[in-house]
């Protein structure tokens, strides 16, 4: 869209945290003031260079940062389309992208002398990445899952027992991500004094949207910088999954003002995008409020949120971070969907001829950025956050197979 | 004048103080709530608080999720709340109806239309959990164009500044949470809320009402002794989900609740 050429994507969000008309802070009045003293002091600190110092250092030498940029050459000459490079997140320390955040907001809660986190967690990778962050630094950390996630996920779950977090099974409403993330709310609300909240994406309410893009960014300013080194130029296309969408607003966001990258995010089709069966809030949801932002979300004819479907825990959500419906409605990014069956067949497409076993939901990135791949010419570029590693699905894609270990 | 302030306006110059319960619409079933509001009005209550079932009530506890789910489960929506308010009003025409709940399902109505159905049905103030002043710019004096009185939440956590904002903006009556926490939570400490309230009332002359960690007689009594009105929620809803199988008797155990109150209240 040629008027999204004119934005300036860094004065985004204003000062409320609001992008257009998405984001904002819709939370009961007891958590107002303490969401206006974590703004005041992110905004401090964000332009502080001892604290990104802090950070920077963090995610050298614990997380092991930078992550590869990798030309997945068998993949590409197999398709015989676009150069497919993966931007390595799965090689991070707990797997996944998810620690960039946990050691940002860690960080947060260290300055603001809080002695407790809690999360919420769906497949487990950010409570994981949570209890890590918890450890290191000696906070105590409560950790919500919903009954159902506790049950698919007993691998993660022990692992955060293992780091000396409490996991707390959350059984009310449908027993899953969206109902750990109210419960964490609550936990929030009667805890405030003493307990800071880590959330795992780029939603809630202000500030949380921004901080955890910002500290996600990482991811694009490297993928950038080593595609200019690596490959001479910038990417064509970026192409990332979307549940909450932290992973693909860190790679997409120091990229927007590049008018010749294309950008994809890829929800989780689940079934089919024109079945019941779906977690594809900007491609099949509208607009409303839910977890402190408004933002594209799935919900029924009363306002009732519904539950979704995906084979990945991860982008089984209702809802997505408010900057990407805001950059859906503005077109600077395109929003398509991949299903289980396409995310699983890409799951095994890479672990067979690359040796690399995605995460079942960076395989949604996978899936369509071998589609896109084909439609392409040999000397363009698509850059693919490759989110996580499969470790943690192998149990999933084994059950599937009808195998039991 | 709105019905809300009538009620508070005499309350006060009777002497009294509002007892104010909240039931969530629809909890155990929709054709409980007619005789269940009723009933409320003759055990003594000034104002009902409906609650609007929503899928995810972040800022209720246990009990109240609960009846949100009851609820659910015969799918009562926001139109089915307003079609019972509609059903109370022709029978009532002067106990005050506020309707509580989450943004999601009126934004899904939009904004004008809920106004608009809601000021028809003969609802009188609208509480939106998650929808603090700073997001109701808009809202706000648009429900006031149809008659409704926004009602806003003032926390412990509300500095004096801010408390001055919100008090602009709200009419009817505000509601001051009592603890940092969710609906139904334990402790209630008097003499803080007092503390707290003596500071609001420097800044408004709007009537406050006071819930959270309401229970009894003499919980009651205690903070009718400080606020303009008291609100019960989850000690009521726990009389529904302790007798499922018996409607009638969770409306005794409702109204003997009430009756308890309101005796202690006017001592």
């Amino acid at each position: 869209m040629s008027d999204s050429k004119s934005i300036d994507f860094a004065s985004v969000p204003d000062q409320r945290g609001h992008f257009g008309p998405y984001g904002g802070r819709f939370v009961s009045e007891t958590l107002m003031d303490a969401l206006d003293e974590l703004d005041q002091l992110y905004r401090k600190l964000k332009d502080d260079p001892e604290f990104q110092a802090e950070f920077d250092r963090d995610l050298a030498h614990y997380v092991g940062r930078p992550s590869p940029l990798y030309f997945a050459e068998r993949l590409t000459s197999k398709i015989g389309g676009a150069q497919i490079w993966l931007k390595r997140e799965d090689l991070n320390h707990t797997g996944a992208h998810k620690v960039n955040n946990t050691i940002g907001q860690a960080l947060l809660a260290k300055h603001m002398g809080k002695p407790r986190v809690i999360a919420e967690t769906g497949a487990g990778q950010h409570g994981v990445a949570t209890a890590t962050v918890a450890a290191r630094l000696g906070l105590k950390c409560q950790v919500y899952m919903g009954a159902e996630d506790v049950k698919r996920q007993a691998l993660n779950v022990y692992r955060m027992k293992l780091l000396g977090a409490e996991v707390i099974p959350v059984t009310s409403g449908s027993q899953t991500l969206k109902d750990a993330m109210n419960e964490a709310m609550r936990d929030w609300v009667t805890n405030i004094d003493d307990t800071f909240y880590i959330i795992g994406t780029v939603a809630g309410p202000h500030p949380y949207p921004q901080m955890v893009r910002d500290f996600q960014c990482v991811i694009g300013r490297e993928a950038r910088e080593q595609c200019l080194k690596q490959a001479g130029r910038l990417p064509d296309a970026l192409v990332a999954c979307v549940g909450g969408g932290s992973n693909a607003i860190g790679l997409f966001h120091p990229f927007l003002q590049d008018e010749g990258v294309a950008m994809y995010g890829v929800e989780a089709a689940g079934d089919g995008l024109d079945t019941e069966r779906h977690a594809a809030p900007l491609n099949r949801g509208k607009p409303g409020v839910l977890h402190g932002n408004r933002t594209y979300l799935m919900a029924d004819e009363n306002g009732q949120i519904i539950e979704t479907h995906s084979v990945s825990a991860g982008l089984d959500y209702p809802g997505v971070g408010p900057e990407h419906s805001w950059l859906k409605d503005i077109g600077r990014v395109q929003y398509m969907g991949a299903t289980d069956e396409e995310a699983l067949a890409a799951f095994r497409e890479l672990t067979r001829v690359e040796g690399i076993m995605p995460a079942l939901e960076s395989s949604h990135a996978v899936a369509y950025a071998m589609k896109l791949a084909a439609t392409m010419r040999p000397d363009q570029i698509i850059v693919v956050n490759l989110s996580g590693r499969g470790d943690k699905d192998i149990h999933t894609v084994a059950a599937i197979d009808g195998i039991s270990i | 004048m709105s019905r809300i302030k009538q009620c508070f306006d005499r309350l006060r110059a009777e002497g009294r103080k509002a007892l104010i319960p909240y039931i969530t619409a629809g909890d155990p079933n929709p054709q409980m709530m007619l005789p269940l509001m009723h009933e409320l009005v003759e055990a003594g209550v000034d104002v009902i608080e409906l609650g609007v079932p929503f899928s995810d009530p972040m800022a209720d506890g246990p009990v109240i999720q609960l009846a949100m789910e009851r609820a659910l489960a015969h799918n009562v929506g926001l139109r089915d709340v307003l079609d019972m308010v509609r059903e109370f009003r022709k029978t009532n025409q002067t106990t005050p109806v506020a309707l509580m709940g989450y943004l999601n399902p009126v934004e899904h109505m939009g904004y004008e239309a809920f106004a608009e159905q809601a000021a028809a049905a003969g609802v009188d103030g609208v509480l939106l959990v998650d929808l603090p002043p700073e997001e109701a710019e808009e809202v706000a004096p648009l429900f006031r164009s149809h008659g409704l009185d926004s009602i806003f939440l003032l926390a412990p956590t509300t500095t004096l500044e801010r408390a001055r904002r919100i008090c602009e903006n709200a009419s009817g009556y505000v509601y001051y949470v009592s603890l940092k926490g969710v609906t139904g939570s334990a402790t209630l400490n008097v003499t803080e809320v007092a503390e707290k309230l003596k500071q609001l009332r420097t800044i408004t002359d709007l009537p406050i009402g006071v819930g959270f960690g309401i229970r009894d007689g003499a919980s009651a009594a205690a903070i009718a002794s400080v606020a303009d009105g008291v609100v019960v929620g989850s000690v009521l809803v726990s009389q529904i989900a302790a007798n499922l199988g018996d409607p009638e008797q969770a409306r005794a155990g409702i109204a003997a609740i009430i009756r308890d109150m309101r005796a202690a209240m006017d001592r």
